[in-house]
């Protein structure tokens, strides 16, 4: 595979990129999000909300995540639900990501010490304040390396949404490939490209862990 | 939503759930074997040895499932090597599972007390009886339920194969879903056989735990 070559689809990878991240970016949000309401629903323990909540959480963490995608993707229409690729891609990946981030904010809060929560009754707080000044520093401060660790997963799960024909840099890259008879030196490049990558972005990541507990936990005494 | 579809394919299903479990146990296996040898380098008192594994563990944690698949599939074809897809497959899943593993094995190691070893020495056990007797039994005690759940995320992560075509229990789905124009169903029935598989193995992995916790460790 020639410089030259890269030169000339480079739009086209740049594009790809920019979806991958994308799509990396927009489902990782909407699985916390998602993944931070299941956790606080959960703690209401309203018996049949749980056991749905368990079955969604064991659905999505027992099954592939390409299975998942296919059934958003094709299976979708069958009940209303008509999505783009990328569309698709994104929810299926917030989706996915919101049972493991639910998991994880879960184990977050479980890791709050329970004679914190009794001194904050003690002293007079409110459930509201208990909730916002003593259990969510402190299960964020637990949960952050979990949380860094799932998205580090995520960058690599992006791959697979070029399966369900998402334009993102997979894609890009074998159509590349297809058009100009580089599988090989193609898919070698991607993989250096995807370890750089995972690399450099586990490096950051555990430099804003860092930082980030020792910040939730200046602000967790102040 | 006409759940008959998944009863008429019932039997493609359960075919092609059995070939997601052959496949990934094979690449469990053979894993394994790349996985220990992994694990020695990294525990291994030359450095360039120790460097060579980790930098194994990060290539192969580090790069996406599909790009090694993908790649293992083309370096077989770019080096003229005529084998079956299944090959790329179970290969690539075994590579990439041997990072995993390296990493199970080496924190059962560690998590063998020091004091064992050194006192294997002081008894006069050789080198190789040290590891014989005392260090790889109580480890791979240690290892066998984190191996379960290696397990079980293979048996997920299997599903990639699909794209170089291999009939397993995700492909399958996909054809079911051509073939009756009922893509919903297809993909629950095949996410029901995923469950049930995983579901098994979680069981598996609960009596092992159980059974060793009993043993006394």
């Amino acid at each position: 595979m020639s410089l030259d070559l890269v030169w000339r689809y480079a739009p086209s990878l740049l594009s790809g990129f920019g979806v991958t991240i994308l799509c990396w970016a927009a489902g990782s949000m909407l699985g916390l999000v998602l993944g931070f309401a299941i956790a606080l629903l959960r703690r209401l323990r309203i018996p049949p909300l749980n056991g749905l909540i368990r079955a969604f959480i064991e659905l999505f963490r027992g099954t592939p995540f390409l299975l998942q995608l296919f059934l958003i993707y094709a299976g979708g229409p069958s009940i209303g639900l008509r999505l783009s690729a990328t569309t698709a891609g994104i929810l299926g990946l917030g989706l996915y990501a919101s049972a493991y981030f639910a998991e994880i904010f879960r184990a977050g809060f479980a890791a709050v010490p329970v004679g914190q929560i009794e001194a904050a009754a003690s002293v007079g707080m409110t459930p509201f304040d208990t909730m916002i000044r003593v259990m969510l520093p402190g299960a964020l401060i637990a949960a952050v390396p979990a949380i860094v660790n799932m998205l580090i997963i995520l960058t690599k799960e992006t791959v697979v949404l070029s399966i369900i024909t998402v334009p993102e840099l997979m894609y890009q890259v074998q159509t590349m490939a297809a058009e100009t008879f580089t599988a090989f030196d193609a898919i070698f490049a991607m993989a250096i490209f995807y370890w750089l990558l995972v690399e450099a972005v586990s490096r950051f990541g555990s430099r804003v862990e860092t930082r980030v507990t020792a910040f939730l936990a200046h602000e967790a005494r102040a | 939503m006409k759940p008959e579809v998944i009863l008429h394919a019932f039997g493609y299903l359960t075919r092609a759930a059995a070939t997601t479990v052959a496949v990934s146990f094979a690449g469990i296996v053979f894993g394994f074997v790349i996985g220990a040898l992994v694990c020695v380098a990294r525990v291994s008192p030359r450095p360039w040895l120790r460097r060579l594994g980790g930098a194994y563990v990060s290539v192969f944690r580090g790069v996406p499932l599909l790009v090694q698949l993908l790649f293992v599939y083309y370096f077989l074809a770019e080096y003229g090597l005529d084998v079956p897809a299944i090959v790329a497959a179970v290969g690539a899943l075994a590579l990439s599972s041997a990072a995993y593993q390296a990493e199970i094995l080496r924190g059962a190691l560690n998590a063998v007390p020091r004091g064992q070893g050194e006192a294997a020495t002081a008894l006069g056990f050789s080198g190789l009886d040290i590891w014989r007797r005392v260090l790889l039994p109580q480890a791979l005690k240690i290892s066998t339920p984190p191996l379960i759940n290696e397990f079980i995320l293979l048996i997920k992560a299997s599903s990639l194969v699909s794209v170089v075509g291999i009939a397993e229990l995700t492909r399958v789905s996909m054809n079911i879903a051509t073939q009756t124009y009922r893509p919903l169903e297809a993909y629950v029935g095949g996410g029901l056989f995923y469950l049930a598989i995983n579901l098994c193995l979680a069981g598996l992995g609960a009596v092992a735990e159980r059974r060793l916790a009993g043993a006394g460790g």
